[in-house]
Formats: C-alpha cells, structure tokens, sequence
C-alpha cells in the first residue's frame, strides 16, 4: 500500500539498524511511548535486532492496557440492563475487569457489540430506537475526535438513546509522571505519532525542556521507528536534548486544528486513574458539563459503581511504567498467559505482556541477527 | 494504539457539517469514512483512516523528501563500501 | 409468491402456502411431509438419491470409507462468494478430500428457526444442489427440525459425508520429515474477512470475497499425479496459524514459514490492515496447505497451478527438527519468531 510499503523496505531498514549500531557507543534507554510502535517493533524484529545497543522500554500507550478495570465492570453492569446495547472496539472485549471481561459477560447474557467506529454506535442507535446504545469510549487523543464526532451527531439526529462511557486519556501527562519519577531509567522518548497527527507536538518542547531528553515524533512502520530511534541515539550521543518531528508526512505542529476544535466542544481535560498507576493529572478527558445527558454514567447511576480497583500478583503497572520488563512479573507466562491474563498488557495483543510472550517468550538469541 | 491507514480520497459524499463523508480507496478496497477533521481534503489526497474518520491529510512533498533522504543515506553508504 | 392460505377449511392454516417455516413444519404430518416433498427434495434435484425413508441403502465399494461431520452455523446465511448451503457442501466435501477420500454421499440435517422465509430455504437448497452436484456428491438422507423463535438464529446446517479413500498412502502429519516443503494453494485469510466485513456490516467496496470452494480439482491432481502427500489440510478456523499449530503437535516438529512468501490478496492485506487482523489467523474454506518431500515440491507446484483453484500455489515454508516454538515466521528483515496458536475469532481493532 502506498505509504505503507514505502516505509517497510528491508534494504532501507537494515541499513539504518547498521547506523543506529554503529552510532552507539554504549547501550542506552529508550521508550517507545505508543503500544501500536511496540507492536510493530517486536513484530518486525526491531527491539531484538538493537538489543546490545537500545534497550527499549514498552510505554503504556495502550489505551485498553490502561482503561481501569472498573470501568470494564461498569460496562458490563450496563450491559446487562433491559433494552441496551454496550458497543466499544474489539480490542476491549478480553480485558478483564474486576470479574471477567466484556466478552465473558456475553456469553451469560450482557449484550456487547464490537464495532469499528463509534459512528457505527451512533447509527445503531438511530436503527435502534427502542434500545439504549452506550459506547465505551476508549483511546488516546487520537480516537476521541471520532467519540467527540459520534456526540456532536447524535445531538444533531436528536437521538436520546445514545450516550457514552467515557474512559479517554491524554499521553503528555502519563509521560511527564514517568519522566519526573525517581526511578526512571528512560532517556529518550519515541512520541506517539498519530496522537501527535491531533494535537501537534508545541507541547512537547515543554517536556524537552523540563526533562533534558530528547524526543523523537515517530511514526508506526519499521523504517519510521528506526529513524526516530536514530534520531533519539543520536542526540543521546552528543548530549543534546531536542525535539523532533521524524513523522512529517503526518504530523504538523499545530496539529489537526478541526479535530482538536470538535474535541474541544465536547471534552474536558480532567484527572484521571489509569490502570496499574496513580490517579495522573489531566491525564484523561470527561464529558463537558452541557453534554451531560450523553454520559452513561449520570444516565444510568449504577447500583454498584466500583471505583477500587483490585490488587492481585500482576505487576502490570510497573511493566505499564517500564519500571520492570514483562519477564521480571512473577506471574508473566505462569499464571499470566494470554489464554489466562490476569493484567491487561496481556490480553491487548499490543499489550507489553502479550507481545513480549509472543515474539519474544521462545528465544532465538543469537542465531538470529538480521542478514 | 492507534492503528491508522493510509488511503486515497476517490469520491466526496456528503458535505454536510459533522456528517460529511468520502469514499477513501485503500489498495484494493474502498470505505465510505467520516471527514469532519479533513474537509479540506481534495480528490486524489491520501489520508489516514483511524477508527472510521480521517485524522489527517498525508503532507505528500514531506513523504517523498523523507524517502529520498533515505535513499541518499542509503547510496552514500554503498558509496564507502565500495 | 402467493398469500393465500386460505385453501383448506382450518383458518390457521395447514398447508405451506405460507411464506415462513413454523414449527407445525417440524412436527410430523402433512406439513412436515410438504416441507420435504415440495420444497426441500425440489430444491436439492439432481443431488439428491431419490427416497424418503428413515434410511439410505448405499452399495461400498470397498471395505473401508471415510467419514465426516461438521455443523454449520455461519451468520450471515449468504456472504459474498457463497452462503450456508455452499459451506455446509464444500466443508465437509474438502475435509474429506484432504483426508485422503474422494466424497461421494452426504447427509443434510437442517435446524430452521420459525419465521424462516421458505424463499430463504429455496435459494439455500438451490445452492446446496449445486455444489453438491459441482462436487459430485450425493444426498443420501437428511432430516428438518423447527426450533422456536430465538432458539437458532436463523438457519443451522449438518452433514456428514463418506467418501472412498483414493489408491495411495493417506496424507498424516505425523508422517512429516525434516526438510518436507509447506505448499498453500491459494491467496489465505479470505473466507474469515468476508464473513467479518458482512456480519458487522463494515461495507467495503467491492465486498471481500469468501473463498468458498471444493478443493476437488487440485486434490485429484496431486492424486493423479503420483505426488507423495505427507500431510493436506483445509485451513478452515483458525486459518493457517491453527494448521501449522496441529501438524507441529501432531509430528514433534517446528513449521517454518516466510513471511514474503506467503500468498494475500491484495484486498485481504488492506482489509487487515484497517481492522488490525492477522491473515494468518483468518479462516479460508478453499484453500489447503500441503506438506511434500522436498525433491518433489516443484512437481507438486507445477500441478497445483494447472487447476484454477490452485493457480497461486506457493511454497511458503519447511519443517525443521523441533526447535523451542513448534511453529515460526521469518518476517521481512530476516528475524525468526514464534507464531502464537489461534486463542478465539479475531476482532477489529483500533490499536
């Protein structure tokens, strides 16, 4: 696809491996903040391939990972009310919440509906006027436009059977909480790039300047990935701390400026609890107060709104903070796999957890430098 | 997170405000996708499909200088080598 | 179709001159025997062994036959590139020719749920007919219930088919050797991602395309042929993740596949791509994988590609002594990584 394969050809990305390799002179830290360059960077062999000279750390960019279990149990007590239909994306229907998932609840008789935008909720609703449609609304800054969207037209269509459980969260602040903590390790970070494709990255010079680290926009394809990390390395090497934009076919300084106004009409910044860490400072965005009859949670008060969220063995939340790797949890691959997770990072196929088990859970050390 | 797609704008649908629509071609496939973060957007731009909407147009010039670069680097590398 | 049900003296109705199936069509007795007399024994014609009784009487001609069963429960009942009656023919036809049988008789039990248009049931048998006669395969015996509304959704399907086993070695995983070639018929993923785009109504243009087909030609090819088939599978659920998975269990061995290799249509990868899937994780109903020795795989390609379903066949990987992940991918920049086996039916994603 054009301006997918672009930026997947072998010869370009081992080429910059061979530079990245020969640029380091000692082995340093990096965090790649988006689940989604996770993803692909353990899927192509990045993080394997770099492994004697970067060591990188898995952010917690991976909104189902950190979406509180919760507000999982909240969709699902919703879901089993007469005459309602809970709809989020798939990537949310194996998270489990405090008592299973909303996948789990399907099969006793909560009424769950994956769809792929939350436009495809808003028309449901309009299909379905008889039934109350909520959407678990997930996601960075990328995805709330599309939920600020699906508000904006439902209030248009006039439709009183639809509202929405909002649970998104804001990145900056998550990165600032971990760059300012004591037992930080990272030195420099890869940017969610399409977070960035909304809000534009003048925020960032902020955390560049506060942190003296630098920070590399990046994007998702292997040769994107690389060349953040290059640049990250880099600055590492000759001691500078700058922000960089090595995302541009996408990303633009000031951003999206419709998605941001459409976000700015429906949301407020507000503080928010992410799974595995602490409650984070404008790390997430509610309802604005004149949507009000949109959040399901004011519509339907639960009977039971759980609001602790329940210690176990899983150490998620420091793999989330990238204080340990997936491996040093003690339940990682033992009573936590895939088909048993207790965390999230295991369950969301981009969760650190389930893609260190992946690729990474049978090791092919050595033998398996890229030729 | 975040999976998002390029595809090219083929066809406008709809112009109304907060339901305006194009049909976007990915290879092979196409998809009618929500639009109110690009309408500015002309036939033939690429954008990049997230959860439904276009987040953005594809800045087509930063691409190509991207890739070029790339290249250079590339050439000049097999340049010492040889 | 016509409205009348008016012909006899009971107002309810107890004839099928009704346009839905009800449960009285399931409970013996006239209706029951015009279900079958007037709409499902036309429907099927040619494919059909003309007889109503409890059971068919069918001659062997040998003393051993393979047997097989598989229900079929697909939402929705007609996709793009087939329907429920297509499936419930060409599934179990392929799981039969894959196991080393050329299928020749099959049962056909439907689980209708009242309210069911008959026109539904007619253009379902009409499609079953004619796989049924394109593969060959005769309809021996079969069966109707009628649920109530809400107990099935819809239609469900069971056959079961017999087939007599072809002149040669039966193909067996546990017969693969080191070094053996892994050969893929056809473009994968297909059947999983036009399922998905219907059911969710995700509205792609043109819509993705099921492969739905019977792999008779191709098979009877190899057969012909004289090719020495270790192991043949349909990559139904599960897609080819879950094949190699069975056959690395089966035969102690680690299957490793090449990422550049293997063969997606153009519109499946974009598909994926948007939803977030794995093509190797997505089910084909057409396509099969084949273990060969390797001195015989470039034989074995020149076949496969003289039937037009199998005009794509690609070696796509080779089995290696056990390693420490029984199956592997070599993806794009060389590195060499496990592939998980298939945990439920994928979703779509935004991450």
């Amino acid at each position: 696809m054009k301006y997918l394969s672009d930026y997947r050809d072998p010869q370009h990305a081992r080429h910059l491996l061979d530079r990245i390799r020969k640029q380091c002179t000692r082995r340093w830290t990096i965090m790649e903040v988006c689940g989604g360059q996770t993803h692909a960077l353990l899927r192509s062999g990045i993080d394997e391939a770099l492994s004697d000279c970067v060591e990188l750390i898995h952010g917690p960019g991976c909104p189902v990972c950190v979406t509180p279990a919760c507000v999982i149990q909240n969709a699902i007590q919703l879901s089993m009310r007469p005459q309602t239909l809970v709809t989020t994306f798939g990537d949310m229907l194996r998270v489990p919440g405090n008592r299973g998932s909303l996948l789990d609840s399907q099969a006793e008789r909560g009424n769950i509906k994956a769809v792929y935008s939350p436009m495809d909720a808003v028309r449901l609703a309009q299909r379905h006027p008889e039934q109350e449609v909520i959407f678990l609304a997930v996601g960075f800054e990328t995805t709330a436009p599309a939920t600020a969207l699906a508000v904006l037209q439902a209030a248009q269509l006039k439709l009183d059977n639809f509202s929405i459980l909002c649970s998104h969260v804001c990145v900056l602040p998550a990165m600032k909480l971990l760059a300012s903590s004591k037992q930080n390790r990272v030195q420099g970070f890869l940017a969610a790039g399409h977070v960035c494709t909304l809000t534009g990255f003048d925020e960032y010079a902020g955390f560049v300047e506060q942190f003296q680290m630098p920070v590399a926009v990046t994007g998702f394809e292997p040769t994107d990935l690389l060349v953040g990390i290059l640049e990250v390395i880099t600055q590492l090497e000759q001691e500078q701390a700058a922000l960089v934009n090595c995302y541009p076919r996408a990303v633009k300084r000031k951003g999206n400026h419709s998605a941001r106004q459409i976000c700015g009409q429906v949301f407020d910044v507000t503080d928010r609890q992410w799974r595995g860490m602490p409650i984070i400072p404008g790390g997430g965005l509610c309802l604005k107060p004149e949507w009000s009859s949109y959040d399901a949670e004011l519509k339907f008060p639960l009977s039971d709104n759980i609001q602790q969220e329940i210690q176990t063995v899983c150490r998620s939340g420091e793999v989330l903070t990238g204080m340990i790797k997936p491996s040093e949890c003690p339940a990682f691959g033992l009573q936590c796999t895939p088909q048993t997770p207790l965390g999230a990072p295991m369950v969301s196929s981009e969760g650190a957890c389930a893609a260190y088990y992946r690729y990474r859970n049978n090791i092919f050390t050595k033998q398996n430098k890229p030729v | 997170m975040c999976l998002g797609v390029p595809g090219k704008v083929v066809r406008w649908i709809d112009r109304t405000p907060l339901f305006s629509k194009a049909e976007i071609e990915f290879e092979g496939v196409r998809k009618v996708c929500h639009m109110a973060c690009v309408e500015e957007a002309e036939i033939g731009d690429y954008v990049i499909v997230h959860a439904g909407m276009a987040i953005c147009r594809i800045d087509a010039q930063a691409a190509s200088q991207q890739l070029d670069t790339l290249q250079q680097l590339l050439d000049s590398t097999e340049g010492d080598i040889n | 179709m016509t409205d009348s049900s008016w012909t006899g003296s009971c107002p309810l109705g107890v004839t099928s001159q009704n346009k839905i199936i009800t449960l009285a069509h399931g409970e013996g007795g006239l209706l029951s025997r015009q279900l079958i007399g007037d709409v499902i024994l036309p429907g099927l014609g040619e494919a059909a062994l003309r007889s109503q009784d409890d059971a068919a009487v069918i001659d062997l001609p040998r003393n051993r036959l393979h047997f097989s069963t598989d229900s079929y429960v697909v939402t929705p009942m007609f996709f793009p590139g087939g329907d429920i009656g297509s499936l419930a023919i060409n599934g179990t036809v392929n799981d039969l020719l894959v196991s080393g049988a050329n299928p020749q008789w099959m049962t056909l039990s439907f689980i209708i749920e009242e309210g069911l248009p008959f026109e539904i049931l007619t253009e379902i048998l009409a499609s079953v007919s004619r796989t049924a006669q394109q593969a060959g395969v005769k309809i021996a015996t079969g069966d109707t219930k009628v649920v109530p509304r809400g107990a099935a959704d819809g239609l469900y399907i069971n056959t079961t088919g017999v087939g007599v086993p072809f002149d040669s070695p039966q193909p067996d995983p546990h017969n693969l050797h080191s070094c053996d070639q892994l050969i893929v018929t056809g473009p994968i993923g297909q059947h999983g991602i036009a399922i998905l785009s219907a059911r969710e109504e995700l509205a792609f243009d043109p819509p993705p395309q099921s492969d739905c087909q019977s792999l008779q030609d191709p098979v009877h090819k190899l057969i012909q042929a004289g090719v020495t088939i270790r192991a043949m599978r349909d990559a139904t659920r599960g897609g080819l993740a879950a094949i190699l998975h069975e056959w690395a269990a089966s035969s102690a061995k680690t299957l490793t596949i090449d990422e550049k290799n293997i063969p997606i249509a153009r519109q499946t990868r974009s598909v994926c791509e948007l939803l977030g899937l794995d093509p190797l994780f997505s089910a084909c109903e057409g396509t099969m994988l084949v273990a060969v020795p390797k001195e015989e795989a470039e034989k074995t390609i020149q076949v496969l590609r003289e039937s037009d379903i199998s005009k794509e066949a690609t070696i796509i990987g080779e089995v290696h002594p056990a390693k420490s992940a029984p199956v592997t991918i070599r993806r794009l920049l060389g590195i060499e990584q496990p592939i998980d086996e298939p945990l439920g039916s994928q979703f779509p994603r935004i991450c």
